[in-house]
């Protein structure tokens, strides 16, 4: 057992960093340093580097654009990346309906939609959850009735995020009334430009705009987009949901948030000294690190067995990279609250401050802290509750 | 001991809770919010009606003689309803100010007008490098012929932006962070020489960023002692603190209840989600964070009118300390049981968990109060 990176990992580590700091647009960056999201074009132009490079898909295989890489050089290529900071590879596409359409679907569907998504000319999201189906995802209603060569989609998603970007949608439908929950869904590939679909746009509680409901009213789906089997769609979306298991921990994006706080903290002074250098400060950091040690150990162990499972098989495990990793988001979030103290309580949204010509209330560096506080917790909600997780690790793995 | 409300408070409580029932739905906050000021003069006039606006101020002064317990029944409410107007500013902050340290010819001027609901104030005790320490001070103020000169920046004042005057704090000797030499100076809103930027706060509430650049104030300007201002400030931000934490547990007490109401009506897996016992428990949480937290709002407004400077201190930043965690648990847990509808400004949820929130961040967060309880020795003391 040897728990250090090879010199070849570590070769490898430092050939993605230089790329990261030398191709990533600055004013990307610089956005994501001061706690934004990118925008469309951001991360449309970010992906086309990456493709460039080869590197969009690196998970993928390599027929369809993948890099071969084991599952640490992807961890550490995911952990550069965020590190940068770099906007991480929309997860709509890359990680969710494309591995779904290389493992399921057909000759047709993958030459039509891979290609385009590793280039991002396609934006998709996600159409799963529906408002009486959330945490219970099998109790969907959206209905798919069969019409000769298309389906006919009546019903509406929600917590869609990003759908106001998106070309495509990808949705669980019922097109099976009769059968038990899980067993009469499909897997449908939806072009948003449909006649019949409807976007409106939710608000969150940070004042930003990034998930939307979908409507979906007689929608025509031609039947060659559907992927797979009818009426098999949950195992394609339990494969989906288990695919996440190299990206969710998002230890990256926690190490930045940490330097960040480090930084910013240098610059305060709280009682007439750097808040840095207070004891009571530099402990409650260091004790969010140690968590956050643990939680890449064990981020590696799970990718380190990974070779060792069944495809498609979810390791329970990676339940636990998803409850430790959204609570360490948000106590660095909680962090940075205390940093900026009272001048978090200014609201001035990003668009505003853009077209101003007056310096920002407070330090320039403000503005993003509470709101990304606010928004940060999303993390513990979606993509499985963390409840869900803890019961799916009490049943898989303690056998409770 | 007496935990039973008199009768008069009974009454207090149940006017102020009905109006807050009957005029602050989540559309009429909307609404307020989008006129003028961020608030609504209507209800201004109505808290003005029912004498809230005159509440603490001595009768002989134009007020009806409450004190702390009387401010926290009306901070309940005003939480309960997550309420827009600047009560805190005017009537606990500035109105505490005069209260303990104008003469009794500023108070004959102002008292009546603000109780009537003709005059609005703040208070504008920081300034952007103090952070929460009430003593860091920088904004000068010279005496000059008939009066003084004031220059400096102050910042986060609460409603600054729509005040018809700002009390403002302001050094008359001494360095920047020591702790005499702070005089407190009233200053108009037209006052030649004072720029106002206003902005929204987080929690829907607005706030502003003060210049004063050699504004000039008369002699009758001056409140109090022009040096040795820092005790009546540091009393009154333990009254405000007080009042902030019944503020918050009106908050929670909401927040609470449209949670459990959520538990029982929201069905997954074919029942309602308060079925699950995991839940149960989270629910079960947050009523102890409720409790305990109006168990200490209870004891800070007993103990805010202290005549002790070191008793009243310990007692609020206990009572700040426990409001700063509970509003931490129960606002993490609410928004965590809604699931998605916790994370929308469609719901009413999120508001408060933003209200509270900044709550920790006014008058000192819990880090700030923990410092100042543990140098004050903590609250279990050598018998004496
Ligand atoms: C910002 C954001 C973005 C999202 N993006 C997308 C997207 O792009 N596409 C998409 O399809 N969905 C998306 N979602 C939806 C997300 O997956 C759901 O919010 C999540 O599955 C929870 O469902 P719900 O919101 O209906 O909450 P509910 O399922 O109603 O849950 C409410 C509460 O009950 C708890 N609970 C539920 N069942 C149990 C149980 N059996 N035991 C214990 N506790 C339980 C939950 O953990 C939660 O705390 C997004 C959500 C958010 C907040």
């Amino acid at each position: 057992m040897d728990l250090r990176f090879t010199d070849d990992e570590l070769a490898f580590r430092d050939e993605v960093r230089a790329f990261c700091r030398t191709a990533l647009p600055a004013g990307i960056r610089d956005k994501l340093v001061a706690g934004g999201s990118p925008s469309k074009d951001d991360m449309v132009r970010w992906t086309r580097i990456l493709a460039d490079r080869g590197w969009a898909v690196p998970h993928w295989p390599v027929e369809h654009g993948g890099t071969g890489w084991s599952p640490i050089k992807q961890y550490i290529f995911t952990e550069e990346l965020a590190q940068t900071p770099a906007p991480a590879p929309l997860a709509f596409g890359v990680n969710m309906v494309g591995p779904v359409i290389y493992t399921f679907g057909s000759e047709a569907q993958k030459r039509r939609f891979l290609p385009r998504i590793v280039r991002l000319d396609d934006w998709w999201c996600q159409g799963f959850s529906e408002p009486g189906a959330g945490s219970d995802l099998a109790s969907l209603r959206t209905r798919a009735v069969r019409d000769g060569e298309f389906y006919v989609v009546n019903g509406q998603k929600t917590w869609t995020t990003l759908a106001q970007h998106a070309d495509w949608i990808f949705c669980l439908v019922r097109t099976d009334p009769a059968a038990k929950k899980q067993a009469g869904i499909s897997f449908l590939l939806i072009d948003m430009r449909s006649p019949g679909i409807t976007v409106r746009p939710i608000q969150t509680i940070d004042g930003g705009h990034e998930v939307n409901e979908v409507f979906l009213d007689e929608v025509r789906v031609p039947v060659e987009n559907r992927v797979g089997e009818e009426n098999r769609g949950w195992d394609y979306a339990k494969f989906l949901l288990g695919n996440e298991r190299v990206t969710i921990a998002r230890v990256g994006v926690s190490k930045e948030r940490i330097r960040r706080i480090k930084a910013l903290a240098a610059q305060q002074s709280v009682g007439g000294v750097r808040l840095l250098d207070r004891q009571d400060f530099r402990e409650k950091l260091a004790a969010v690190e140690v968590e956050l040690k643990a939680l890449e150990m064990t981020q590696l162990r799970v990718l380190a067995n990974e070779a060792k499972r069944e495809t498609g098989k979810q390791d329970p495990a990676s339940s636990i990279l998803k409850i430790k990793g959204s609570e360490i988001q948000q106590a660095t979030s909680e962090l940075l609250l205390e940093v900026v103290g009272p001048y978090a309580l200014p609201y001035q949204p990003r668009e505003e401050l853009d077209g101003r010509n007056e310096p920002p209330i407070g330090p320039d560096w403000a503005s993003t802290i509470a709101p990304s506080y606010f928004n940060l917790r999303k993390v513990s909600i979606y993509g499985g509750s963390n409840e869900i997780q803890r019961s799916i690790i009490a049943k898989a793995i303690l056998g409770l | 001991m007496d935990f039973d409300p008199s009768d008069e408070q009974r009454l207090l409580k149940e006017s102020v809770d009905r109006l807050v029932a009957d005029h602050y739905g989540f559309d009429d906050r909307r609404r307020y919010q989008a006129g003028p000021g961020g608030f609504s003069e209507a209800m201004w006039a109505r808290y003005a009606e029912l004498g809230l606006l005159g509440l603490p101020f001595a009768e002989a002064d134009g007020g009806f003689g409450g004190g702390p317990v009387e401010t926290a029944i009306v901070m309940e409410a005003f939480g309960r309803g997550l309420v827009l107007e600047p009560y805190l500013a005017t009537v606990v902050l500035a109105g505490g100010l005069l209260r303990h340290a104008a003469d009794a010819g500023q108070k004959a001027g102002l008292v009546p007008e603000i109780a009537a609901g003709r005059l609005r104030l703040a208070f504008g005790y920081a300034e952007p490098q103090s952070r929460y320490d009430l003593f860091d001070v920088e904004t000068r103020a010279e005496r000059v012929e008939g009066g003084w000169r004031i220059s400096g920046r102050k910042g986060l004042v609460l409603h600054g932006d729509s005040a018809d005057a700002v009390i403002v704090t302001a050094r008359t000797a001494g360095d920047r962070r020591d702790r005499a030499g702070i005089g407190l100076f009233l200053v108009r809103a037209d006052a030649p020489g004072l720029t106002r930027q206003g902005y929204p706060t987080q929690d829907g509430l607005r706030a502003a960023e003060l210049v004063l650049d050699g504004v000039r104030v008369g002699g009758e300007a001056l409140i109090g002692d022009p040096g040795g201002a820092l005790p009546v400030v540091e009393r009154v931000a333990d009254e405000a603190v007080a009042a902030l934490c019944a503020e918050a547990v009106g908050c929670f007490d909401e927040m609470n209840a449209i949670t459990l109401d959520y538990l029982k009506t929201r069905q997954q897996f074919g029942t309602t989600i308060g079925s699950f016992q995991v839940l149960q428990h989270r629910a079960v949480d947050m009523f102890v964070e409720l409790e305990q937290s109006r168990s200490m709002a209870l004891y800070a407004g007993m103990m805010a009118d202290d005549e002790d400077p070191q008793e009243r201190a310990r007692a609020v930043s206990a009572a700040k300390v426990q409001i700063g965690k509970s509003a931490r648990a129960i606002g993490r847990e609410a928004i965590q049981l809604h699931g998605g509808v916790g994370m929308t400004m469609e719901h009413r949820i999120g508001h408060y968990f933003k209200r509270v929130t900044m709550l920790d961040l006014l008058l000192g967060d819990v880090g700030h109060h923990l410092a100042r309880l543990a140098a004050l020795d903590g609250l279990v003391r050598e018998q004496a």
